[in-house]
């Protein structure tokens, strides 16, 4: 597995920059916490990492790849798989056509019972394969999103708020599927609001805001840090 | 039963044309793709093929080859501008595309002009046009099971996710738009070779609608369904003849109450879906 590396990472959308210098590292099998205020350039970051905003300067790189540049399906097929902010299934395909359609890059199509393997993994609960993906409750469609991302066999899987809208129980259940996918090697970086979750599932936490990374450190050490505190809560 | 066919052998061979050409039409639809250049690609290959069957005694299936290829050739051309545009605005340019391919064939003296071209071949009979329908109805079936046609599903879905997922969206447009020109071009060869005679006006928006209107009657992401929504689209015309001048309001009458009452079209009538 590859560790995922962004260097001075710049986003700009005309006078308006979204990131700025920004560092991150992703290593195998760690889990990586992003967090900061509404607006602070997240989600940005995540699509610089995949290929949906261009980088205006820095680099971006899966072990000795650079990332930065390329198409959005040439940066999924080197191995970075994701999860968006609102749910993004092929609505109108059934559950194993979701599955199957995130092994695309894979030389083999996933049969019946990879396809379950998978929807076991993530918790999705459904087991009518021939079920419309949009017919599933909100919950159930989140976890196939990420059973979707991990059909790829990624090598970094990049997830955008994965617990919006999951009651405590739905999350504690997210959250072991997430410690149990960083422990087969995949680096994770996380996208979340939910600061229980991050505490509990994250070895580092950087912090976003205004586009600029303000701290970063373990859970315990973000949560002291006075200028995460200034920047949630105000001075 | 022969004298049953030799009555009806032209209505017979016109819904397996227009059958082609909606399965023409619903390679691209199945991506998403609202092109309608396939009258324009038919009108290209019906050109191709009978000026060379006329010209250099093209055999037919050469004659085929040849326009299939010339229209496929001008859907990779058009295509590479067409890149960017989604929805209504590309429908709009493919149309436009189709009344220019029109206008030169009007203008154009080795069309024969707006006179039509005639002396072609009557070759296509009704073995040819649905051994074409059969042969490319098995390729579709075969092709839907593999992952090239869980790319273009993927596709008209959601083309950021399709790209999360590493599927080459510019390439799933740009193939299915190919595929589609090629196989509306066997059809417009076909059509050339049954009629004897051609015009421009046999591949204006006229017939491009009648194609739209037999998708989404079928169902716009079915083979079976875009072939049972031709078969519809030809014979009805003939069955409501009696209506003289009102018969073209059967069409829009069935339209209404397909969008009405089953939006999937025919195929989703039968399709099990939660």
């Amino acid at each position: 597995m590859s560790a995922l590396a962004v260097r001075r990472v710049t986003v700009r959308y005309g006078g308006v920059t979204a990131l700025e210098d920004v560092d991150v590292d992703v290593a195998p099998g760690s889990v990586v916490g992003l967090i900061g205020p509404n607006g602070a350039g997240k989600t940005t970051l995540l699509n610089a990492m995949t290929g949906v905003a261009r980088t205006s300067s820095g680099t971006i790189a899966l072990g000795s790849t650079r990332l930065d540049g390329r198409a959005a399906h040439s940066i999924a097929r080197a191995g970075v798989a994701r999860t968006y902010q609102n749910v993004r299934l092929f609505t109108n395909l059934d559950v194993a056509e979701n599955v199957r359609a995130g092994a695309y890059r894979l030389p083999h199509a996933l049969g019946d019972l990879a396809v379950i393997a998978l929807l076991e993994r993530t918790g999705v609960t459904e087991r009518d394969l021939r079920r419309r993906a949009g017919a599933l409750s909100y919950g159930e469609q989140r976890r196939l999103e990420m059973a979707r991302a991990l059909a790829s066999q990624p090598a970094i899987l990049l997830l955008d708020e994965p617990a919006a809208g999951m009651n405590p129980l739905e999350t504690h259940s997210l959250g072991e599927t997430i410690a149990s996918v960083a422990r087969a090697g995949v680096g994770i970086l996380l996208i979340e609001h939910d600061m229980s979750l991050v505490a509990a599932v994250c070895d580092t936490v950087v912090v976003l805001n205004f586009g600029r990374v303000i701290a970063r450190g373990t859970p315990r050490e973000i949560a002291h840090d006075p200028a995460v505190i200034e920047a949630y809560l105000g001075s | 039963m022969l004298g049953w066919y030799a009555a009806h052998s032209k209505l017979i061979d016109q819904i397996g044309i227009n059958a082609l050409l909606a399965l023409s039409l619903s390679i691209g639809l199945r991506a998403g793709q609202l092109a309608l250049a396939q009258a324009a690609f038919m009108g290209i290959a019906a050109y191709v093929g009978s000026i060379g069957a006329v010209e250099a005694h093209l055999s037919l299936p050469l004659a085929m080859f040849a326009g299939a290829f010339a229209a496929a050739s001008v859907a990779a051309l058009l295509a590479l501008p067409l890149g960017r545009l989604r929805g209504v605005f590309l429908a709009i340019a493919t149309i436009g595309f189709g009344e220019i391919a029109r206008i030169v064939e009007i203008n154009a003296s080795v069309t024969g002009g707006a006179e039509g071209y005639s002396n072609i071949p009557n070759d296509a009979n009704t073995a040819w046009i649905y051994g074409t329908l059969v042969v490319a109805g098995l390729a579709l079936v075969a092709f839907a099971r593999t992952k090239g046609a869980l790319a273009i599903a993927a596709t008209r879905e959601d083309e950021n996710a399709a790209r999360g997922v590493g599927i080459d969206v510019a390439r799933v447009r740009f193939g299915t738009l190919v595929a589609g020109g090629a196989l509306a071009g066997c059809a417009g060869v076909l059509y050339a070779h049954a009629n004897f005679f051609i015009a421009p006006s046999d591949f204006g928006f006229g017939r491009m609608e009648q194609i739209l209107v037999a998708c989404v009657i079928g169902g716009v992401t079915s083979s079976l369904g875009a072939v049972i929504g031709a078969a519809v689209m030809t014979v009805l015309p003939e069955l409501v003849r009696f209506l003289a001048d009102y018969r073209e309001v059967s069409t829009g009458a069935i339209l209404l109450g397909i969008v009405l009452f089953a939006p999937d079209g025919i195929a989703g009538l039968w399709r099990r879906r939660v």
